[in-house]
């Protein structure tokens, strides 16, 4: 019972992470109907940016909030540089280029911090923090902050006009834009969010998994599962999305090893993630394209 | 195609025939290793012409055909292996077994439209090492170990190196796949292919049943990229999980955008290029630190990045587009 009770707080860990990286995903697609491949490779170059911070000697929550804010930035010049202009241009056209900033932001990670893998401080006390024996003292801390990122969102959005005109943006461009909302300046903001929310995401999970260029790969597709699961028109389905395949992900290597334990046979375990994912998004695709709380697509042709 | 390229195509090929012979003539020019890299370059472009049969010609996106390629070198591999099935045989298995693999993913992807796609095929090339590392085939396919291989023999006794046979090998499967293709494409199938491309809804009223063809070219585009993987697996001897990483299928993707989408030459120009550049960036890195004095180890991938983006607002038609285009400018301008 315990060792299932872990695996449940691991998979909200695992959760809490995919569903920040989910968010971001869905927050572009909902205001350009573009999926940014990029994504994760963004997050991991602001996790890099982060550590370069604290190897400066900046304090964790101190590089934290600045790769935030950095990663904040370089999203909106992306938007701004390099996708704006790409404004009317062909699916196949923006894939390239998302693909092309998946390489780039990979190999320049790779050429100005190494390949080598590196470790990455957990800014969470060791003692009296997590409860023990069930969840970790990061594991907790991350859902924390993760949590505290998505109410501040929910509040931003909910809450703030600027986060209204986004919303507006995003729904109604034109009519957005009669009222005088400036649309192409909220995609630039959303791609902003976006990267930032991606950032907390690889800063929270590069203790768990260490800092590599390629660190991002496996949770991206995880990223993708979720936003797919809770339906990628909906930000809140990509939350809920996140914690329901992080805990998925946790019960089917769990049930694959008490398999193996009761009959002695290996069916799927921890090697398997990658594929259980691929499994997670080809099922919803083809059976449920909408997800669990996503909006059906009417095309009238 | 007109009289005169298809000189120009002759030519080619009976250069690239010719040129390994000359190796006692020019022997540091015709080395095994430029061989080799050829060979290479050949593989390539068939694995960029499996793409672009299904992107560029049918409209359908893949980032994973790094899988199918994979799926290829695994067949031969295996059959090599544990079958000692010879090398040349592996090529016809690996495409039946590629074509069925493909026409399978072909009809869940039925259902899915431009990034819908794309997001599935880049699920796909994210999962491919893990499956292949999967325990239940580690008998068959070595885990992470990988295979080991022999390099193909010259056969009949001819006075040939390895790497002059490989190549021609090589050269002889792509010229039949390429010919192969020009029929398809200049058939009733192909111009059915570019209508869904172009139009579906139009072509599913004229009659074509998009679904077959769909799935059928999802399987065609899958075997030729697996008969590339095949004859990697015979060049490099050598197959293991980790080499077919999502970075395998962003390669052709570099191939077929650079090359030209929907273009044959294209994707021969995009095989080569791609290789290139890979083989360039270890010069590439010397550059940067030595003469510019930066303290950067830059891989391919960079120049890949930005290449991709550069060509998509530069030359959207590719290499080849740009330069057919260059072409009909110079014979307009002389009248």
């Amino acid at each position: 019972m315990e060792q299932f009770l872990q695996q449940v707080a691991s998979g909200l860990a695992n959760g809490a992470i995919y569903a920040c990286v989910a968010l971001a995903l869905v927050m572009i697609y909902v205001s350009t109907d573009h999926i940014n491949f990029a994504q994760g490779e963004m997050a991991m170059f602001s996790t890099y940016i982060s550590w370069q911070l604290m190897t400066w000697g900046m304090s964790f929550w101190l590089a934290f909030i600045s790769a935030v804010v950095l990663s904040f930035i370089m999203g909106v010049l992306i938007e701004r540089l390099i996708l704006r202009p790409l404004h009317n241009a062909p699916v196949l056209s923006i894939i390239v280029v998302f693909i092309g900033l998946l390489a780039i932001f990979n190999s320049m990670a790779g050429a100005i911090w190494s390949y080598l893998i590196k470790e990455f401080p957990s800014p969470f006390p060791k003692s009296s923090f997590g409860i023990a024996g069930v969840i970790g003292p990061h594991q907790l801390g991350v859902v924390v902050v993760t949590l505290i990122v998505l109410g501040l969102l929910f509040v931003f959005f909910r809450y703030t006009p600027l986060g209204l005109a986004m919303r507006a943006a995003a729904q109604n461009p034109q009519m957005a834009r009669l009222v005088g909302v400036r649309v192409d300046w909220m995609l630039a903001l959303g791609w902003g969010l976006a990267a930032s929310v991606g950032a907390v995401a690889g800063i929270m999970v590069a203790h768990i998994v260490y800092l590599d260029p390629n660190m991002m790969g496996g949770i991206l597709l995880y990223a993708f599962a979720s936003a797919l699961v809770g339906g990628i028109s909906n930000p809140a389905g990509a939350v809920a999305g996140g914690f329901i395949v992080g805990i998925l992900e946790n019960m089917v290597a769990y049930a694959g090893n008490q398999i193996e334990k009761a009959t002695g046979i290996y069916i799927i375990g921890n090697g398997e993630k990658l594929t259980v994912a691929l499994i997670i998004v080809i099922f919803v695709l083809t059976v449920k394209p909408a997800g669990l709380f996503g909006r059906v697509v009417v095309k009238r042709v | 195609m007109a009289a005169s390229s298809k000189k120009w195509v002759l030519a080619i090929i009976v250069a690239a025939l010719v040129f390994p012979l000359l190796k006692p003539i020019f022997p540091d020019f015709v080395s095994d290793y430029r061989l080799f890299l050829f060979s290479t370059m050949i593989i390539a472009a068939i694995a960029v012409l499996g793409l672009n049969l299904l992107t560029g010609y049918n409209g359908q996106f893949s980032l994973g055909h790094g899988a199918f390629y994979a799926v290829g070198a695994y067949t031969a591999a295996v059959l090599m292996d544990k079958l000692n099935v010879p090398y040349w045989a592996t090529i016809p298995a690996a495409a039946m077994v590629c074509f069925i693999v493909g026409y399978l993913f072909g009809l869940p992807a039925l259902k899915l439209e431009g990034h819908y796609l794309a997001l599935a095929t880049f699920a796909l090339a994210l999962a491919v090492p893990q499956i292949l590392k999967y325990k239940w085939l580690e008998p068959l396919t070595g885990g992470v170990q990988g295979i080991v291989l022999l390099k193909p023999e010259v056969p009949f006794g001819l006075p040939l190196s390895e790497d002059q046979w490989l190549y021609y090998f090589c050269l002889i499967t792509m010229i039949i796949l390429f010919w192969a293709a020009a029929n398809m494409l200049n058939s009733r199938s192909g111009r059915a292919m570019m209508a869904i491309r172009d139009q579906y809804m139009a072509a599913d009223t004229m009659g074509i049943d998009t679904s077959l063809y769909k799935t059928v070219t999802f399987g065609i585009s899958a075997a030729y990229t697996g008969i590339a993987g095949a004859l990697s697996a015979s060049a490099i001897a050598f197959v293991a999980p980790d080499s077919f990483n999502i970075f395998l299928s962003i390669k052709f993707l570099i191939g077929l955008v650079v090359g030209g989408i929907g273009s044959l030459t294209g994707s021969v120009i995009g095989g080569i290029f791609y290789v290139l550049v890979d083989n360039s960036a270890q010069s590439l890195t010397q550059f940067v630190k030595n003469d510019l004095g930066l303290p950067f180890d830059l891989s391919a991938y960079t120049v890949f990045g930005v290449l991709l983006i550069a060509i998509i607002y530069l030359m959207p038609m590719g290499i080849a587009g740009g330069l057919y285009i260059l072409w009909r400018r110079i014979r307009s301008a002389r009248g």
